[in-house]
């Protein structure tokens, strides 16, 4: 088993846990990965906003990157990159005029685009090709008696990915139950946590991500994991700044899905990075 | 919608003259939304009970959809709500009538870039312009060099506020001061269509 | 090429349908080209052919101008052809000498260029103007209509069918696959808009249906197998063994109260499972017919063998039958009513109103159940925890319906029993309550007024699709209600409503088995998968199959009064059917010629109609006319060029073919 591996912007700086954490749990399953050589950014939502076209094309380049470098299946850990190529894939299909100028821009920079890859987030890619029977196998220290709320935030399931249902996912769920912890039911798994929000109108920003972790709270989570970078650093990092403003602490342990997977795995924290955590550290007693 | 003043500073709403509406604003907007669907759109409002945001937007989704379809061109343009919005696309997934609306929101932040329409002052274009051209320059995001000059163009007091935040970020080894990009940023730049939009 | 020892001399008439043809095709130019093709002796162009003086146009060229051959372009023959057939017959020519061109669904209505239409148009024309000098005279054959008739489906609408026509005097056979006829209406509690009681007004007719002389009434039976054609249909009906016998069962109840379960430990169906039933019951007490049924999947006899039989013991009269095998009846009818029905919307599939997760939210079936006093509840509305006392329910309008991810179509009843439903939740527990919803349809008499009623009843409306309903609980008033999220889009604002109770007011589909049914009775669907009525306006309850009609929810949703005024209309088309005595074959039929057929016996197993039968001492095949549909299966599979189709033979086809392509 092997992916080809776009880590996009956030997973090298601010999310170097979501990448640690990932590339070594995929190694203690012996599944193999290989960068995309001299990847871009994927635009995020920001691009689409300003250009159309240009947004298409920068993702349409590093599909292109990816085709050349292999048959392989793309694997996306970031929610936004996910679904910006998934975006970009769709857009290929249904809209001729934007294929025609994308396809001449890639020739432009000596790049041939078929659109032939498939994109995969990683817990696409644990359940549906790694099985959850293999990620059984592999646990260690079993979470016992830790309750999990699993946060997917928006645009993980919505409105391209087809590998979880859109209004209740149960990927993360279904991972915390095979590490033999126990999952949170909870209503608002799915609901945006403001996305850069928390920087542009932090007013607006904050509040959204304190419901998020407020709620999560209430329903008695030990712990909260994320499967993107943008919403980990949201209800993460600003924890003491949203317990100081709305006057109720909802300082708890947000981490990455695999970095949990890998302390059930037994891996070594500095391997997943929980080294570089703001929030409070989750401990398995 | 023309606002006039009376004596006692009572905003005073005059009747929306067809004559000042945009009546060719609904087309050009599913054009670039590629989205004709937006004509069958019955106002039933899901999309704004589900927008997570749209309690802090000045008009809701469904609202906007019915002003570009009546052609009120600077109204939406100039709204808050299409900067408002995350790109989450619940309301997408959930309406009814199979609108795009997330793709509206987007092309309407197109047009207002392209029309200079956008709302002064207000952060999010802001930042979306420091993104593109910062992605157009090196290829990749760098965090720090994003928001220093996106505060740096919006308010630069602001990010005083998140300066103890950044410092945390740079001990645990996650904020990172100098983004080499990608290799072939001539290759990148080559692609970047002229195209407007 | 024409070979025929006559002169042939053809009238064309082309139609201009208002603007429907002539906005789009030149009919001049076309009526001028037809003009100059060989044989055609007067070409004619005129606003409306169907109108009176449209059809005395022709008669009097056939007269006067010795016309022998009739082409009429215009809209489509399923429309008038028979208009045009009559015309021509009227003026003493064979009906067959008439050939009709579709210019309207095939050129004008489908085409945006004026010029490409009006080619196709003088096209389709000369193909016409080719074949028809190879038309044959044929004769329509007429066969005696047997006066019986057969009702699918004991709901409301089949009730009022089969009475219509038994008290006409007609002999009926109405097939129920529930043990109990009655329907969707016998599980309401009121009716709107006059708030009359369901039951009250349904359970008499139940009980006329069974008295009745004229009727046989099959209850727990399906139809298996239709053969025949109309005036003449073969139907087999599977009766399911109820286990009990109906002709000794009086409906006592004392194999239920001896049955070894002590308490009822199966969802009971009628009561949509609100309320537990044993392996033996009577669905309801004025059950028609009032016989007891067992049910084999939970009764522990089928299951183990081990159980005491103590209800066959309990019975008095020896009707309990452990040994009763599904049995199959056969009736002769002559035409067939289908009344069979809608299902309603299966809330699960609308998950973000949480049906199935949170237990307080009901569908609308359920809460009419909880609302009737004959009821599981004996008309106490409570909560899931069947005590509980709601004191705000909000009733959520269009679910599965007006939605492109589940059912595009607008349901027509949901607006309306909403208001009821709200109204006696009211009455019934003192709630507040709040409808949701997108547009308030009230098309109907009184029913404007209900609404109004309701208005100043203090039932609260927002207008808005409901996004979801959760559980999230933001604030201490909210803890431990179902928060119901929508815009109020009168206000434009969102609101979040807290409530006990949530009530889905589900849509209405295609029935279960409504494609079986199709294919069974050779009719067609509509996209949705209702049943397609012949004309939406002018034939609404005859079907493209004769002799087949429709009537009530199988044809698309409707309500009550709706469903009785068709069963109405399809009893009167029946019977008009039944008392002409006869009806008229289409003579496009095939037949073989004997000298030709190689024995083969290839057709015999092609025919869907089972019209072909292989004579062994003949050493041919051949086929019933009767039976044939003249679909053209064996005329294309013969591989010895021995079956010829009447209207479509070879040199007919062939020269409509040549007349496209000579240009
Ligand atoms: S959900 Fe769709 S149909 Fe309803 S108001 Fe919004 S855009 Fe219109
Ligand atoms: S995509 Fe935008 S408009 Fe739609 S629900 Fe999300 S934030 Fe609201």
């Amino acid at each position: 088993m092997k992916y080809l591996y776009f880590p996009g912007c956030s997973l090298k700086s601010s999310g170097r846990s979501y990448e640690e954490s990932l590339l070594s749990v995929l190694k203690k399953m012996n599944v193999g990965v290989e960068e995309i050589d001299d990847w871009n950014c994927c635009g995020a939502t920001n691009y689409m906003a300003m250009n159309e076209r240009n947004a298409i094309g920068i993702t349409a380049r590093n599909l292109a990157l990816a085709e050349k470098q292999g048959k392989e299946d793309i694997m996306a850990p970031c929610a936004a990159c996910y679904m910006g190529l998934l975006k970009t894939q769709k857009y290929i299909e249904t809209e001729p005029k934007v294929k025609e100028t994308v396809l001449t821009n890639l020739k432009k920079s000596g790049l041939e685009f078929e659109n032939t890859s498939k994109v995969r987030h990683p817990l696409d890619i644990f359940i549906n090709d790694i099985s959850l029977d293999t990620i059984k196998d592999n646990v260690y220290a079993p979470l016992k008696g830790v309750k999990v709320a699993c946060y997917y935030g928006c645009q993980l399931t919505r409105p391209y990915a087809t590998f979880d249902d859109q209004r209740d996912p149960q990927s993360m769920e279904n991972i915390v139950k095979a590490l033999g912890g126990t999952p949170v039911e909870w209503p608002i798994k799915t609901r945006c946590c403001s996305g850069s929000m928390t920087s542009t109108v932090s007013e607006i920003g904050l509040r959204m991500s304190y419901l998020i972790l407020k709620e999560a709270k209430d329903r008695g989570a030990d712990v909260m994991i994320t499967a993107c970078p943008l919403c980990q650093f949201n209800l993460e990092c600003f924890q003491g700044k949203m317990s100081g403003k709305y006057g109720e602490n909802v300082k708890m342990p947000v981490m990455y899905f695999t970095q949990l997977m890998g302390m059930a795995f037994g891996l070594d924290k500095k391997e997943l990075g929980l080294h570089r955590m703001l929030s409070p550290e989750l401990s398995l007693s | 919608m023309t606002m006039k003043s009376t004596q006692n500073n009572l905003p005073l709403q005059e009747i929306s003259h067809e004559s000042d509406l945009d009546k060719n604003f609904g087309k050009h907007i599913a054009k670039m939304a590629h989205g004709e669907k937006l004509f069958g759109c019955i106002q039933c409002g899901n999309c704004s009970a589900s927008c997570p945001m749209s309690v802090y937007m000045d008009h809701t989704p469904r609202k906007i959809i019915a002003m570009i379809r009546a052609g009120f061109r600077d109204e939406v343009l100039s709204s808050k709500t299409i900067w408002l919005c995350a790109s989450c696309y619940n309301c997408t997934v959930e309406c009814p009538k199979g609108i795009k609306i997330t793709e509206i929101m987007y092309a309407l932040k197109r047009d207002a870039i392209l029309t200079k329409n956008y709302p002064k002052g207000f952060p999010i274009p802001i930042l979306s312009r420091t993104f593109y051209n910062e992605v157009k320059r090196s290829g990749r995001i760098n965090e720090t060099s994003l928001l220093m000059k996106y505060y740096f163009s919006y308010n630069i007091f602001k990010s005083l506020g998140y300066a103890a935040l950044a410092i945390k970020l740079f001990f645990t080894g996650r904020l990172i001061l100098f983004e080499k990009g990608i290799k072939n940023k001539a290759g990148l730049k080559q692609m970047l269509s002229s195209s407007k939009n | 090429m024409s070979n025929q020892k006559e002169e042939i001399r053809i009238g064309y008439y082309v139609c201009h349908c208002g603007h429907n043809i002539a906005g789009v095709i030149d009919v001049k130019s076309v009526a001028e080209y037809c003009a100059k093709l060989p044989n055609v002796v007067v070409a004619r162009e005129y606003k409306y052919m169907c109108s009176d003086p449209g059809q005395e146009l022709i008669q009097k060229d056939i007269k006067e101008l010795n016309l022998n051959r009739v082409v009429v372009a215009s809209c489509s023959p399923l429309l008038h052809e028979s208009t045009f057939r009559g015309a021509t017959s009227k003026a003493g020519l064979n009906q067959f000498y008439m050939q009709m061109v579709n210019i309207r669904e095939n050129a004008s209505w489908v085409h945006e260029s004026k010029e490409e239409a009006t080619e196709k148009a003088k096209d389709l024309s000369r193909a016409a103007i080719h074949r028809v000098a190879f038309n044959k005279a044929l004769e329509k054959k007429k066969v005696p209509v047997n006066p019986t008739a057969l009702v699918v489906g004991g709901g409301i609408a089949g009730i009022a069918a089969a009475m219509s026509l038994a008290n006409a005097g007609k002999k009926v056979y109405l097939v129920e696959k529930d043990p109990t006829i009655g329907g969707y209406m016998a599980k309401f509690d009121k009716t709107f808009p006059t708030l009359d009681c369901a039951a009250c007004i349904l359970t008499p007719k139940m009980s006329s249906v069974l008295k009745h002389p004229n009727i046989t009434l099959l209850s727990y039976s399906e139809v298996s197998e239709v053969e025949g054609y109309v005036g003449n249909y073969k139907i087999k009906v599977t009766r399911k063994p109820r286990y009990v016998k109906e002709e000794l069962c009086v409906g006592c109840y004392d194999c239920i109260t001896a049955c070894t379960f002590k308490e009822g430990k199966f969802p009971d169906e009628f009561n949509f499972g609100l309320s537990k039933r044993k392996p033996v019951y009577i669905p309801f007490p004025q059950a028609t017919p009032l016989v007891a049924v067992i049910d084999e999947k939970t009764c522990i006899h089928f299951k183990t063998g081990k159980c005491p039989q103590t209800c066959a013991k309990a019975c008095e009269r020896n009707a309990i039958d452990f040994t009763q095998k599904p049995e199959v009846v056969e009736l002769n009818v002559g035409v067939v009513i289908l009344t069979t029905g809608f299902q309603p919307f299966d809330a699960k599939k609308a998950s973000n109103y949480g049906y199935g997760k949170y237990p307080n939210v009901f569908t609308s079936l359920e809460v009419e159940r909880l609302v009737n006093a004959s009821g599981p509840t004996e008309g106490h509305v409570v909560l899931r925890d069947g005590v509980t006392h709601p004191k705000s329910i909000g009733i959520i309008h269009c679910v599965g319906s007006r939605d492109e991810k589940t059912n595009k179509w607008c349901s027509r009843v949901c607006c309306m029993y909403s208001l009821k439903l709200a109204h006696l939740l009211k009455e019934h527990s003192g709630a507040e309550i709040y409808n949701f919803y997108i547009d308030m349809r009230t098309p109907g008499k009184g029913y404007e007024e209900f609404y109004d009623k309701l208005l100043n009843e203090g039932v609260q409306f927002i207008r808005g699709r409901v996004a979801e309903v959760n559980d999230w609980a933001t604030t201490p008033e909210e803890k431990g209600k179902l928060l119901i999220r929508a815009e109020d889009t009168m206000i434009g604002m969102v609101r979040r409503i807290p409530v006990d109770m949530v009530v889905l007011a589900v849509g209405l589909e295609p029935g279960k088995d409504a494609q079986e049914i199709r294919k069974m009775f050779n009719i067609s669907c509509s996209n949705e998968g209702f049943f397609l009525e012949r004309h939406p306006k002018l034939a609404p309850v005859d079907t493209f199959t004769e002799g087949v009609f429709i009537a009530g929810a199988c044809q698309g949703p409707k309500d009550i009064p709706d469903s009785v005024a068709q069963a109405g209309a399809a009893a009167a088309q029946a019977l008009a059917l039944i008392d002409t005595g006869h009806v008229e074959l289409e003579p496009n039929t095939a037949f073989i010629t004997e000298e030709r057929c190689c024995g083969c016996q290839v057709c015999v197993a092609m025919c869907p109609y089972t019209a072909i039968s292989f004579d062994p001492v003949k050493k041919a095949s051949s086929i019933n006319e009767a039976l044939c549909k003249g679909c053209g299966t064996c005329v294309a599979a013969c591989g010895s060029n021995a079956i010829t189709q009447n209207l479509f033979t070879d040199v007919e086809i062939m020269s409509e073919i040549d007349g496209i392509l000579i240009n």
